[in-house]
């Protein structure tokens, strides 16, 4: 699979570390009430879809940078790949 | 019509035309005691033990394609009972004994092999892990032996002994463990089923769960609507794409792991030998390919095939461990799709919705696990309680916190 990085250009997914469902970055508010419900299910439940996923991919051999890639789980067909700094900020999680 | 050798040689003298086929092709009738969704190893075997061991008859089980089309046929047909934690090292041993005595059982040749297992250790702190695991093997009955160098070249003389990054101490041997012909089981176990009474049809898929006030009354299919009191999903790898139907979300992600097999070759390598530290294990076929596979790729897929730097690191990791094979053709490659949980261990529980229960999350493990895996179903669809063996094997694992961290690693690629 080839990465086409918004920075750096194609790149081969060999070169990055892969961590899941970019929900992962939706992290739950402790000081929810059901905090505890929440976290679990951030930390251990999926929708692991057959057909588009967004997730998380960190460019280790490279610049280090994480991204949002959009895939075809089915396929392996990558549809959009997406700084994941500005995913985060566009969710209103910078500070 | 019971397999023997003597059914052979009287077939043999009168033409072969006396063979049936090992299986009918029943309709769905519209309804059932029990529908099992899924005609995997873990499905089939389910719908065998409860005709067998619980006596019920009236049972269904479900294929969206044909007998073996999925994880049964698809993985490196390894057996063996060599875990560390009481959530799974009797459950394992179980399936080690259910699979002693199997072929008799069900009266079909599984080609059951007994040529023993080998986890290699190269460093100090990964002996005592061995001799920890191997305590626990023994006390669970499945047999242990510990390997010293001298030992485990008198067995495998072709190892790369004094390799400069992982130098072979030694290795844990258990020789119960072995190889079955994979597809066999799943056959032996539909034809024991279907004689039983078992309706197993196949080209039938589960397009919905017919839920009402949370109890689940049945299966909508391609083949029409199916009542049943009770259904349970034994569907690892698509796990949850059925479930969902269900509304369930589980803490699984699919991934694939990939095998490759070589060209027939003389006999070489005694059993199965695992190289946990190169990302690589192998044994020999009967027909003499060397079956080998590494570890999971490393991301979200349902496409039954990885891509090459997997098969790349793994090759490496055979050339590491026996450089004696740099001269054998890969003849064939593919890929399965497994459900990683996200502990690594597997579930056999009841859902939230009365009358559904799950079996899955079987990671890369399944194919050793099916014969226990439907026992204990079959077990808690029969009795509504948990086998003893699985009962650590819950879906609300991760809430309660009793999770079963046998590696520690679960889903995560990066622990890899």
């Amino acid at each position: 699979m080839i990465i086409d990085h918004p920075l750096l250009g194609p790149r081969d997914a060999a070169e990055f570390v892969y961590l899941g469902d970019a929900s992962l970055i939706d992290r739950p508010d402790w000081q929810d009430e059901d905090a505890a419900r929440q976290f679990h299910d951030y930390l251990h439940v999926r929708d692991n879809p057959a057909g588009e996923h967004r997730e998380l991919w960190f460019h280790e051999h490279g610049d280090r940078s994480w991204l949002v890639v959009t895939r075809n789980t089915l396929t392996h067909e990558i549809i959009r790949v997406e700084l994941a700094r500005d995913v985060a900020l566009s969710l209103g999680r910078g500070r | 019509m019971r397999y023997s050798a003597l059914q052979i040689l009287k077939e043999g003298l009168t033409g072969n035309r006396g063979w049936k086929p090992v299986w009918r092709e029943p309709d769905p009738k519209p309804h059932y005691d029990v529908v099992v969704v899924g005609g995997g190893g873990h499905g089939i075997a389910t719908a065998y033990y409860l005709t067998a061991v619980h006596g019920l008859t009236d049972v269904a089980v479900l294929e969206k394609s044909w007998l073996g089309s999925g994880n049964v046929g698809r993985n490196t047909t390894i057996i063996r009972s060599n875990y560390l934690l009481s959530g799974n090292e009797p459950f394992y041993e179980l399936s080690m004994r259910l699979w002693e005595g199997l072929e008799q059982e069900i009266n079909y040749n599984a080609m059951v092999s007994q040529r023993g297992i080998i986890n290699l250790y190269h460093t100090d702190p990964q002996r005592d892990a061995a001799v920890r695991r191997g305590n626990a093997m023994i006390l669970a009955g499945a047999g242990a032996v510990l390997l010293d160098r001298e030992a485990l070249r008198r067995q495998c003389p072709f190892l790369d002994f004094d390799n400069e990054r992982f130098p072979i101490k030694g290795g844990l041997w258990q020789p119960r463990g072995g190889t079955v012909r994979h597809d066999a089981v799943v056959w032996g176990y539909a034809r024991a089923a279907d004689r039983r009474g078992v309706d197993v049809i196949q080209h039938c898929e589960v397009t919905g769960f017919d839920i009402r006030d949370g109890v689940c009354r049945g299966v909508e299919t391609t083949r029409g609507a199916i009542a049943a009191n009770k259904v349970a999903v034994c569907v690892a790898g698509s796990s949850s794409r059925v479930m969902a139907l269900a509304g369930l979300r589980l803490p699984i992600e699919s991934h694939v792991l990939q095998a490759c097999v070589t060209e027939g070759l003389k006999p070489a390598i005694p059993g199965v030998i695992t190289f946990g530290a190169g990302h690589f294990y192998v044994s020999q076929s009967d027909k003499g390919g060397l079956v080998f596979g590494g570890d999971i790729d490393g991301y979200n897929t349902y496409a039954q095939r990885g891509n090459l730097p997997t098969v790349e690191d793994v090759c490496e990791g055979g050339m590491a461990l026996m450089p004696m094979i740099g001269r054998a053709r890969v003849l064939r490659m593919w890929g399965g799709v497994v459900d990683m949980s996200m502990d690594g261990s597997p579930f056999i529980d009841r859902t939230p919705v009365t009358g559904l229960y799950f079996s899955g999350g079987w990671c890369y493990g399944g194919f050793k696990a099916a014969p226990a895996g439907g026992y204990c179903l079959a077990h808690l669809l029969a009795t509504g309680t948990s086998h003893p063996v699985a009962a650590a094997m819950r879906l609300d694992r991760f809430a309660s916190g009793a999770v079963i961290d046998e590696k520690g690693m679960g889903a995560q690629p990066n622990l890899h």
